[in-house]
């Protein structure tokens, strides 16, 4: 009979092990997927975590791809981290990155065809404000009626796709579009635009923008007395009151930055990649950034390394989705097992399981 | 001799890293009351789970009238007469009493008929208790009564009680010893859990004295004194803690009719506090837990506000200052919930040394941590206090009650507190490492400082305090001096009865 029993201390080397082990669980129940779908599923693993990055065939335009994907999901991650760790749920990054992308356009819209080297940084700026301001409803919300952050912000994310919608075929569509939906073209105006910073590395002001976040939320959580207050908050809420930590400021805090993050990288995904205000702007990034937050532990360093692993799994599927057809849903599936398997492999960081022997004591009586 | 009901024969249970029980033995006779004595963490509640049907021992055997008897889960235990009312009950505040007592039995009968048969059991044995009230609105005491009464309707030949009386006021507690002889007269035994020397010689018959899981004495409590008693669980002489007669110096604290609500939805307001604390002067406020005790800490560590005059520090108004202000001004707390309240469980002794040694130690620097620092607060605390772990790093769950009761106290006072106030300062904490903890409250008030001591413990109270306060119901009595006092007068003053009443309104 398998049993479980709580450790004294949660074990390091598990806390470690679980992120590598539920990758490739997910592997596995991934491969399992593809053959009821009829597919070869070494290859189809092969097309989605190997090819993209070392396939003659493919890696020339994958690869750079990879810091273009990884950037926003880091950015993203690490903000929602510095939330999560304090108990605080910002479901709603998606939202908030749509709004930042808006807010940033408006920006560009705003001040074309000006030539001024202030575009670009106001627009960061805008990005940010828009999801911090976003963020700030729930946070409002939870601190003046205790409403609840999660679902709030969550339905947030639809008001906000409405708002986008409304944008691309109202009132940011471009004047000289010949009346289809969308608004200018932001990355072919020179002053906003977010260019590659190295031929085909892929990276751009956004990745940039995703280290210098990483440092700071390392900074912060690691060595100023505000992480420790937000790590203390979302381990033992009431040590953190005695403490002297007033709870609807951290909330505040926590919503507010993890939403800024989100913002910008609406931000640079406008002005780069995305070129221009669409309907489908957004490609859940936002919800992504979710499972890159905790698969990386919300550690600002894991955070790096499952942002670029879940980016490879967006540049994969799509691969695998051209190469074998696979359904675009396969890959949200995957990537939604990812998370499962690391969420149900968690326990072992805190409990060991013991192979428990039917006690002998009623034989003995 | 005849069978005894219970016999309890080389009893062992190994949990990983601990044996909790080793070759336990010992017998319970009919319509016996038998002590089983022993420190925090010797064992007793290890056994009496295995008698319950909690747990499986690994070893040993018991024999319940000659047969055998291995009980795989209480409802077994009850069905063969066994029936246990916990130290934490288990009531649900929001339900009512003859709701709670359903809840907790196997075919429980249709609730007009149950409440029926409570008001009849709790009018036989002298216990009152009103079915219809909501279990939230009951004291303690009257809490532990529908435990009791929910253990009397199986009708059980062994009643075992942990720690009975550890949240009674000594008038509960003469009504309950009343009834426990009542049930001995019918020919009921009791097994009997308690560290209070002085009710297990009035009460048992018999004594079962454990120490690190083995047994290491028995006696007959009668025959022994409460000294005696007291070394045979300890397994060392005892050591009282003492300090030199002090005049009080200035006023330090001074709360002026305090009534602030509770955050919980169970809790207690507080309802025009008053008290002055002077350099020097320890202040002891008893009173069962869950009459305003937390609500109080709150009040004065600044988690709960209150207008600014009504919580004084040295003459300046605090009520409205956070624990961070206060505790820059010299205002220290240490809360009673030590994992959770007064520590975060899973942080390690590091960083539970800067959740409140933060800014007065020096801990932090424009914000930025000095974990250096930190460790080495939190290693001083550890080398002072005597905290046994292997170090700083290791996670203040995994460290004892006792052990990290002084790591909490021992941080407060290494901060050089001038206000002091401790809720429940020595519960669930061991005999040495107790005595330890007030001889450092003592100290600290031999230095100068003002200390306010909250406990249910009596006996722990008239040993450090200067003064003896009673809160009841969110209401606290006027101080006396603890010089003179006698028993009943603390007794009365812990009902909330009329003298206590008039003395605050003088």
């Amino acid at each position: 009979m398998l049993r479980l029993e709580k450790r004294p201390s949660p074990s390091k080397a598990w806390n470690y092990a679980t992120p590598v082990l539920a990758v490739l669980l997910t592997m596995v129940a991934g491969g399992v997927l593809f053959v009821i779908l009829g597919k070869n599923p070494f290859e189809a693993i092969k097309l989605i975590f190997w090819d993209p990055l070392f396939s003659e065939q493919f890696a020339a335009y994958s690869r750079p791809q990879l810091l273009v994907k990884a950037g926003p999901l880091i950015l993203i991650a690490v903000g929602l981290s510095v939330g999560f760790r304090a108990g605080i749920w910002n479901i709603g990054a998606e939202g908030q990155y749509i709004i930042g992308a808006l807010c940033a356009a408006a920006v560009a819209l705003a001040f074309y065809p000006a030539d001024s080297v202030l575009v670009f940084p106001l627009m960061i700026l805008a990005g940010a404000a828009g999801g911090w301001a976003w963020a700030m409803i729930p946070a409002i919300l939870k601190t003046r009626f205790n409403t609840n952050e999660i679902l709030v912000s969550l339905l947030l994310v639809y008001v906000a796709e409405k708002l986008l919608a409304a944008a691309a075929t109202g009132f940011m569509r471009n004047p000289d579009g010949a009346g289809f939906p969308g608004s200018r073209n932001i990355h072919q105006y020179g002053a906003a635009s977010n260019m590659e910073l190295f031929a085909n590395s892929g990276l751009h002001w956004g990745g940039v923008a995703a280290f210098i976040a990483v440092l700071f939320t390392y900074l912060l959580l690691q060595r100023h007395i505000l992480g420790f207050h937000v790590r203390l908050a979302g381990q033992a809420p009431r040590a953190a009151r005695f403490a002297g930590v007033a709870p609807a400021r951290l909330v505040l805090m926590c919503m507010g930055l993890s939403g800024a993050f989100a913002g910008m990288a609406g931000m640079f995904e406008l002005a780069g990649p995305a070129r221009l205000i669409s309907i489908d702007f957004n490609a859940g990034y936002g919800f992504t950034a979710i499972i890159v937050a905790f698969l990386g532990r919300l550690h600002p360093v894991g955070i790096v390394l499952a942002g670029l692993l879940l980016a490879l799994t967006y540049i994969g599927g799509e691969l695998a989705q051209f190469m074998l057809n696979l359904p675009a849903a396969a890959i949200q599936v995957f990537q939604g097992m990812l998370l499962f398997f690391l969420l149900a492999l968690d326990v072992l960081s805190n409990y060991r399981i013991r192979l428990a022997a039917p006690s002998r004591s009623s034989e003995a009586a | 001799m005849s069978t005894p009901l219970l016999s309890i024969q080389g009893l062992t249970k190994v949990y990983p890293g601990v044996i909790a029980n080793s070759d336990v033995s010992f017998d319970i006779g009919e319509g016996e009351v038998h002590a089983l004595l022993g420190e925090n963490g010797a064992g007793k509640s290890t056994l009496v789970k295995a008698i319950y049907g909690l747990i499986r021992p690994n070893e040993g055997r018991m024999l319940w009238r000659g047969e055998p008897y291995a009980p795989n889960a209480p409802a077994q235990a009850r069905a063969t007469g066994v029936a246990m009312v916990f130290q934490h009950f288990s009531l649900f505040d929001a339900m009512d009493v003859a709701e709670n007592v359903a809840l907790g039995m196997d075919n429980p009968p249709p609730i007009r008929e149950l409440a029926a048969r409570i008001t009849e059991v709790s009018h036989n044995y002298g216990l009152p208790l009103d079915p219809t009230r909501m279990v939230g609105d009951l004291s303690a005491g009257e809490r532990q009564r529908v435990e009791i009464i929910r253990c009397l309707l199986q009708n059980p030949q062994l009643l075992i009680m942990d720690e009975p009386t550890s949240v009674l006021t000594p008038q509960e507690v003469e009504i309950l010893f009343k009834t426990l002889r009542q049930l001995r007269a019918e020919g009921r035994s009791i097994l009997y859990i308690s560290h209070k020397l002085e009710e297990i010689r009035s009460l048992c018959e018999n004594a079962t004295v454990l120490r690190l899981g083995k047994v290491v004495g028995r006696a007959d409590p009668r025959q022994e004194s409460a000294r005696s008693l007291a070394e045979m669980m300890v397994g060392q002489t005892l050591h009282t803690p003492s300090r030199d007669p002090a005049s009080p110096g200035k006023l330090l604290l001074e709360v002026r009719d305090l009534s602030v609500a509770s955050p919980t939805a169970f809790g207690t307001a507080l309802k025009g506090v008053a008290l002055k604390v002077h350099a020097g002067e320890v202040l002891g406020i008893g009173g069962v837990a869950g009459n305003g005790q937390d609500e109080l800490l709150g009040a004065l560590s600044g988690e709960l506000r209150a207008p600014a005059d009504m919580v004084l520090m040295a003459g300046d108004p605090v009520g409205q200052m956070g624990p961070t202000a206060r505790r820059a001004m010299g205002l220290l707390c240490a809360p009673e919930e030590r994992l959770g309240h007064a520590a975060a469980p899973d942080m390690s002794l590091t960083e539970n040394a800067l959740l409140t040694g933060a800014w007065r130690e020096k801990l932090v620097n424009q914000g930025f941590v000095n974990w250096g620092k930190a460790r080495g607060f939190a290693e001083t605390v550890i080398q002072r206090f005597d905290v046994r772990t292997p170090g700083p790093h290791v996670a203040a769950r995994a460290l004892s009650g006792g052990n990290l009761q002084k790591f909490v106290i021992g941080r407060e006072i290494l901060q050089r507190p001038s206000v002091l106030v401790v809720n429940q300062p020595t519960w669930g904490v061991d005999a040495s490492a107790a005595a330890a903890i007030r001889q450092a409250i003592l100290d600290l008030a031999q230095a100068g400082a003002a200390v306010v001591v909250i406990s249910q413990d009596l006996d722990e109270l008239l040993e450090v305090a200067d003064n003896f306060a009673a809160l009841n119901g969110g209401r606290l009595s006027a101080p006396r001096p603890v010089k003179g006092l006698t028993m009943d007068q603390i007794g009365l003053m812990l009902g909330g009865a009329a003298e206590g009443e008039t003395n605050a309104a003088a």
